[in-house]
């Protein structure tokens, strides 16, 4: 609009330090689609539930309710995946076969319950982090048998709340050996895969392996999974491979925890898990 | 007489406040005991130095003391809340940046109210204050109401944020959002609120204009408004006069509602009335224009202000709250876009043949694209209330963008507008030090905010769409972990966007610290209150 337009319409006749109000018109545009909103809103507030009364609001003509809305959707997905799911269920997972329907379902399953539930700790790769194991690989603590995994996955490992969950702790050693012997330890675990930086220690560190550490992690470091206690001739290491890490492993211990699953995902989720995870690339 | 009371008052709360320190029951409520002792403390011995000296008298001219008092803590605290949160945007993409040794002080967590309040509460609410003391002097053509009470208000507020702000990273909140601080710092600002109110209105009442401007609606509005809203949401129960922490009145989903209703209407109330009023001021002086329609400012008004206070419950779709409650939030917002926009087709109209200035005057540029951000922000906002599109848009990086185009645009560079147009005038000068450092700042803010809001619309509706994507059998297709990764670039350019606009802020600073020290004087003295 020029300022020729304003010829014509008069100001308020106020000022106020010098602003003064043009007397101009609403804008139609504005005034109408103002109109529309409202006229909108109280159509809108009629269909849908609105209006709060004493007892209750009213409902609504279209019968919305988010909370209807969601229970429908979950009860459509359950319906669709009802039959495989039971499948699932029930199957017996060291015969299901790759590419059968219900393994495929469950692979899918799996990496959705995974990313949910697991994938914090695991990682979303399932390639583990400091402290939680890669799931990648051929190491295993517990057995990497489709059962032994559905095992880990439906108790966890060292929690409270399941009574049948795989238990196993180690020693923390600094209270039974002396800073320098801990040290020979150390260099003799390391010795173990190739990595030793003192070959006498680690000599010396043999015979206190022996006597402290062979019972569980076995005589020449290979680990015992029926007990959880981990391979210590490989390369692989959870909590780090440096002498740092082993020596404060040996002194304080370690007490990894993962918490039960089978209450909460059902056998079916728990069996999807163990499909998932088996077929990531270390499954046996 | 009056003296000795002070005295005695500031005596006694100096004494309180060291009897608070000893009985602490935590560190941050220590921390505040002392910061109050020492304050009160000092005024106490300013006010004992001062005793029995013979009254100045009364003034008759406008009260300028304290608005250029706030002009200085405006752009102060604006460049304390925007280095906060620029540093706080690369802790999000870079989470190293959270570092170990300040872990409980500056890390993420702690950082975020800081820099929320910073901007809102202490960029915004001292740009409010001190505009909001010039505006109605000037429209009511007299000098403040109530003597020193502003500058009451000024100090009280500032004590306010720096309780506020030491709170946060103390960790003592009360852990609502953008009404964080605790039960005392709430109790304070009602006193300093209620003061603000009585020398606003007080100053109205005096007038000596037969009507009243429409700019003091507005900032009328936001007062009352804030002071209800800040009281009702704050009702709480201190667990120990001697502590910090305190139990909520309401609970559950009752609470949840509190809060938006406070919440939205921080933003309804604090940034919208009233930098509307900040808006219908400056835009027709610096424009020289009149405002374009009275009845529009009426209607728009009147209609703000009822249909802003129900559109709470927008924040809460698809939560515990009832379907009712819900729907009405989005009803009322939708219909509220129109009110809105009353604002930026009044403010822009009223440029109606002066249109060309925007070729030559930086500052109207700048208030310009404020109304322009005011009006898209005000567009999206109903559009994101709607239940449909707040299915994809809640919790995602979306609603940051949508705060911030209104925040930087609309918020920021109407007080940058204000700063320019203050300065110069407050401390008698005849023109900016620099047009072409406005010109500078104007766009690196401009284009600051382009980033910041492109960046946060993409990775909002990136990880709306990747949250809810599932796959035939209706299993989730990414984890969480998948989506934060891939905002990772756009955390960088969001990053940088926020660069651009604390650049352009600290560019305003030097700017206006060379008009107030090496521009020429005005030629006339400002004119006395008529």
């Amino acid at each position: 609009m020029s300022a020729e337009e304003h010829k014509d319409i008069e100001t308020t006749g106020h000022e106020w330090d010098g602003i003064q109000e043009y007397n101009n018109p609403l804008p139609r545009w504005w005034l109408w689609t103002f109109y529309i909103t409202i006229i909108w809103g109280i159509g809108y507030t009629i269909a849908y539930p609105a209006w709060p009364l004493i007892e209750r609001a009213t409902p609504g003509l279209a019968g919305f309710s988010t909370r209807q809305n969601v229970a429908d959707d979950i009860a459509a997905a359950r319906a669709a995946n009802a039959e495989v799911e039971a499948q699932l269920a029930g199957a017996d997972l060291a015969s299901l076969a790759p590419g059968s329907p219900v393994y495929d379902y469950a692979v899918n399953a799996g990496a959705a319950l995974f990313m949910t539930n697991c994938s914090q700790c695991h990682g979303a790769g399932a390639d583990g982090a400091p402290g939680y194991p890669n799931l990648l690989d051929d190491a295993w603590l517990w057995g990497g048998d489709i059962e032994a995994i559905a095992y880990s996955v439906r108790h966890g490992i060292r929690n409270d709340q399941d009574p049948d969950a795989r238990w196993s702790e180690m020693p923390a050693f600094g209270e039974m050996l002396s800073e320098a012997e801990i040290g020979a330890v150390t260099q003799y675990v390391l010795s173990l895969s190739g990595n030793a930086d003192d070959a006498g220690l680690a000599q010396t560190g043999a015979t206190l392996f022996a006597d402290n550490c062979a019972a569980c992690h076995g005589e020449n470091g290979e680990g015992n999974r029926d007990i959880g206690a981990p391979n210590l001739n490989d390369a692989i290491w959870l909590y780090g491979g440096d002498a740092d890490s082993v020596t404060e492993t040996i002194t304080a211990s370690r007490f990894g925890v993962m918490p039960p699953w089978g209450e909460r995902l059902g056998d079916a989720g728990v069996n999807a898990l163990a499909v998932y995870v088996h077929q990531k690339g270390g499954g046996e | 007489m009056w003296d000795y009371l002070k005295l005695a008052v500031l005596g006694l709360l100096t004494l309180l406040a060291a009897i608070a320190a000893n009985f602490a029951r935590d560190f941050v409520y220590q921390v505040h005991a002392v910061i109050v002792m020492l304050v009160a403390g000092g005024v106490f011995l300013r006010a004992l130095r001062h005793t029995d000296e013979p009254k100045r008298p009364v003034s008759n001219e406008y009260m300028d003391d304290v608005i250029r008092a706030g002009v200085i803590a405006t752009a102060f605290w604006g460049v304390v809340g925007f280095l906060a949160g620029t540093f706080i945007a690369f802790q999000l993409a870079f989470p190293v940046l959270n570092f170990e040794w300040a872990q409980g002080y500056a890390n993420f967590g702690r950082l975020r109210p800081l820099h929320t309040s910073a901007v809102i509460f202490a960029f915004g609410g001292n740009a409010l204050l001190c505009t909001s003391f010039y505006i109605v002097q000037r429209t009511s053509a007299v000098r403040l109401w109530g003597g020193n009470a502003a500058w009451f208000v000024f100090w009280g507020y500032q004590l306010f944020i720096v309780l506020a702000a030491t709170g946060y990273l103390l960790g003592g909140t009360q852990g609502k959002e953008y009404a964080e601080p605790e039960w005392y710092v709430d109790l304070w600002l009602t006193i300093v609120w209620v003061v603000y109110l009585a020398v606003f209105l007080g100053t109205i009442i005096k007038r000596k204009e037969p009507h009243i401007y429409v700019a003091n609606w507005f900032l009328l509005s936001f007062i009352v408004t804030v002071a209800m809203l800040h009281v009702v949401n704050n009702l709480s129960v201190p667990v120990s006069i001697w502590g910090s922490r305190s139990v909520q009145l309401f609970a559950g989903v009752q609470d949840a509602m509190t809060q938006w209703w406070y919440g939205h209407n921080a933003v309804g109330f604090f940034l919208t009335a009233g930098f509307l009023g900040m808006m219908y001021y400056f835009v027709p002086k610096q424009a020289e224009r009149p405002v374009y329609s009275y009845k529009l400012s009426i209607i728009h008004f009147w209609a703000l202000i009822f249909l802003y206070i129900w559109a709470g419950p927008h924040h809460l779709h698809y939560t515990a709250l009832p379907d009712w409650a819900s729907t009405l939030g989005m009803v009322f917002s939708v219909v509220l876009w129109m009110p809105s926009w009353g604002g930026m087709i009044n403010g822009l109209m009223t440029l109606s043949g002066a249109w060309d200035k925007l070729r030559t005057d930086p500052i109207l540029r700048m208030m310009v694209i404020s109304i322009g951000f005011y009006g898209m922000s005000t567009f999206e906002g109903p559009m994101m209330s709607i239940r449909a599109v707040n299915s994809l848009s809640h919790y995602t990086d979306w609603t940051i963008g949508h705060v911030h185009s209104g925040a930087l645009g609309w918020n920021g560079m109407i007080t940058f507008g204000a700063l320019y147009f203050l300065t110069p005038r407050l401390w008698n000068r005849e023109r900016l030090y620099s047009l072409s450092l406005v010109n500078w700042h104007f766009w690196l803010a401009t284009i600051g905010i382009v980033l910041y809001a492109a960046a946060m619309w993409v990775t909002g509706i990136m990880e709306g769409l990747m949250w809810r994507e599932v796959d035939p059998q209706g299993f989730l297709v990414w984890s969480f972990a998948d989506t934060v990764a891939a905002k990772f670039p756009m955390y960088i350019v969001r990053g940088l966007g926020g660069v651009l606009y604390l650049l352009g802020a600290i560019i305003m600073c030097y700017n206006l610290w060379m008009t107030v020290r090496s521009a020429p004087e005005r030629a006339t003295a400002m004119a006395p209150a008529e």
